[in-house]
C-alpha cells in the first residue's frame, strides 16, 4: 500500500495514493488549506494548519483521507 | 473507534468509479449511519440493480446482491419477505429505479414494505455512456439529447411520497452529514423508505453540460439547495432548478411484512381454531 503519512502533534494525517484519483476535493474543501494537488494526488503541504476537522476524510469518495486526532 | 474497513472488502478497492464522482461519498455516509446504529454485519442485506451506483454492493462486507436492471427492488421485497428479520437496504440510480424499475419502486412504495431504499439521483446514466435519464433535466445534454433534452423529468421524492412510503427524505453529497442522519432515520423506520441524494457525474453529465470539475458541482449542490421549510413558502416559478431538500414526509401506516405475519400467526393456530370466512 503506497500511504503517506504526515504527523504534527496529536493530529495525524494518513493518504493513501493508491486509492487517490486527484478529483481535488479534499484540497478545495480544506478551510486551511493544508492540502495540495501533486502529480494528479493529494498532499500535506501544510500541517501545522490541520485543525482536525475532518472535511477532507468526510468528502474523499474513495476512502483514501483520514484524519486522527490523539 | 469507527474505522470504515471494518465494512468494506478493501480486497476490492480502489473503487471503480471516476475521479471526483460522488458515489463514494454517499457510501461513507451510509456506513456511518450503520455504525452509529450498531447494526451487526451479517443483519444487513444489501441489493443493488444496474448501473453506476450499484456497483456500491461489491465493496461492502454485507450480505449482498448485485441483480438485473431495475430489479433491485424487486429482489430486495422477496428477501424481506423471506427473512423479515434483516435490515433491507437497496442501493439504486434514477435510471434504475425510476426508468427501467419504476413499476417497481411505486409499487414497493404502495405496499410500504419495510425496505430502505438509497437512491442516487446523477441526472444521467453515468456507466452506459450518458444517456437521458428520467430525472435529466429539461434542455440539459446527454449523448441521446445532443440538442437538448426535450422532455420533462421526474420528481422522484414526490413519486415515493405521492405512492405511499412512509419516510422520504432529499439531500445531497455536499451535505454529507445531512445525509448520514437521513440513511440512519430511513434504516429505522419500519416501512418503505426512501433517501433521494442527489450526486455528481462530473464525466458524463458535468463535462458534456459545462458544470465544471466536481469541486464545482458540489459547490452547485450547495448554492441550489433549499431546506424543504422555505421551500413551502416559495413559488414554483422560484423553485426552478432548485434541490429541496429535507424530510419530505415521515408517517405510520401499515407495513406489508407484518401485515403478511398476522395472516401466517392466525393460521398457524391449531386445526380448527382458524375463522377463514370473512
Amino acid at each position: 500500500m503506497n500511504e503517506k503519512v504526515a504527523v504534527a502533534g496529536k493530529i495525524e494525517i494518513r493518504i493513501n495514493e493508491a486509492w487517490c484519483k486527484g478529483c481535488a476535493i479534499c484540497v478545495e474543501f480544506c478551510p486551511q488549506d493544508v492540502l495540495v494537488m501533486e502529480n494528479g494526488v493529494a498532499q500535506v503541504c501544510n500541517l501545522e494548519a490541520c485543525t482536525a476537522c475532518g472535511l477532507c476524510e468526510l468528502r474523499c469518495p474513495d476512502f483514501a483521507i483520514t484524519v486522527k486526532k490523539g | 473507534m469507527f474505522d470504515y474497513e471494518t465494512y468494506l472488502r478493501t480486497s476490492k478497492m480502489p473503487l471503480i468509479w471516476c475521479a471526483g464522482c460522488g458515489d463514494g461519498i454517499v457510501l461513507k455516509a451510509m456506513l456511518r449511519a450503520i455504525h452509529k446504529l450498531g447494526l451487526e454485519k451479517d443483519k444487513i442485506c444489501m441489493v443493488s440493480g444496474i448501473g453506476c451506483s450499484s456497483r456500491l454492493t461489491g465493496y461492502v462486507d454485507f450480505n449482498t446482491l448485485h441483480t438485473t436492471h431495475g430489479r433491485a427492488i424487486t429482489f430486495a421485497t422477496g428477501i424481506k419477505m423471506a427473512r423479515p428479520e434483516l435490515h433491507v437496504i437497496v442501493v439504486t440510480g434514477d435510471g434504475d429505479a425510476t426508468a427501467i424499475g419504476g413499476n417497481h419502486y411505486i409499487h414497493a412504495a404502495r405496499r410500504n414494505i419495510d425496505l430502505t431504499v438509497i437512491l442516487f439521483n446523477n441526472n444521467i446514466y453515468g456507466m452506459t455512456g450518458g444517456q437521458v435519464s428520467p430525472t435529466t433535466p429539461l434542455g440539459k445534454f446527454a449523448s441521446t439529447a445532443p440538442y437538448g433534452n426535450f422532455e420533462n423529468s421526474f420528481n422522484i421524492s414526490g413519486l415515493a411520497l405521492a405512492a405511499g412510503a412512509s419516510f422520504v427524505a432529499r439531500s445531497t453529497v455536499y451535505h454529507a452529514t445531512q445525509l448520514e442522519k437521513y440513511v440512519e432515520k430511513a434504516i429505522l423506520k419500519k416501512g418503505f423508505s426512501v433517501v433521494e441524494v442527489i450526486t455528481q457525474c462530473p464525466t458524463t453529465y458535468g463535462r458534456r453540460n459545462r458544470e465544471g470539475t466536481a469541486v464545482d458541482m458540489m459547490l452547485a449542490q450547495k448554492e441550489n439547495s433549499i431546506p424543504v421549510s422555505r421551500a413551502r413558502t416559495m413559488s414554483e416559478e422560484e423553485l426552478e432548478g432548485k434541490i429541496v431538500t429535507g424530510i419530505l414526509v415521515d408517517t405510520e401506516k401499515p407495513e406489508c411484512r407484518s401485515e403478511y405475519q398476522k395472516i401466517i400467526d392466525r393460521f398457524s393456530q391449531p386445526t380448527g381454531s382458524v375463522e377463514t370466512k370473512r
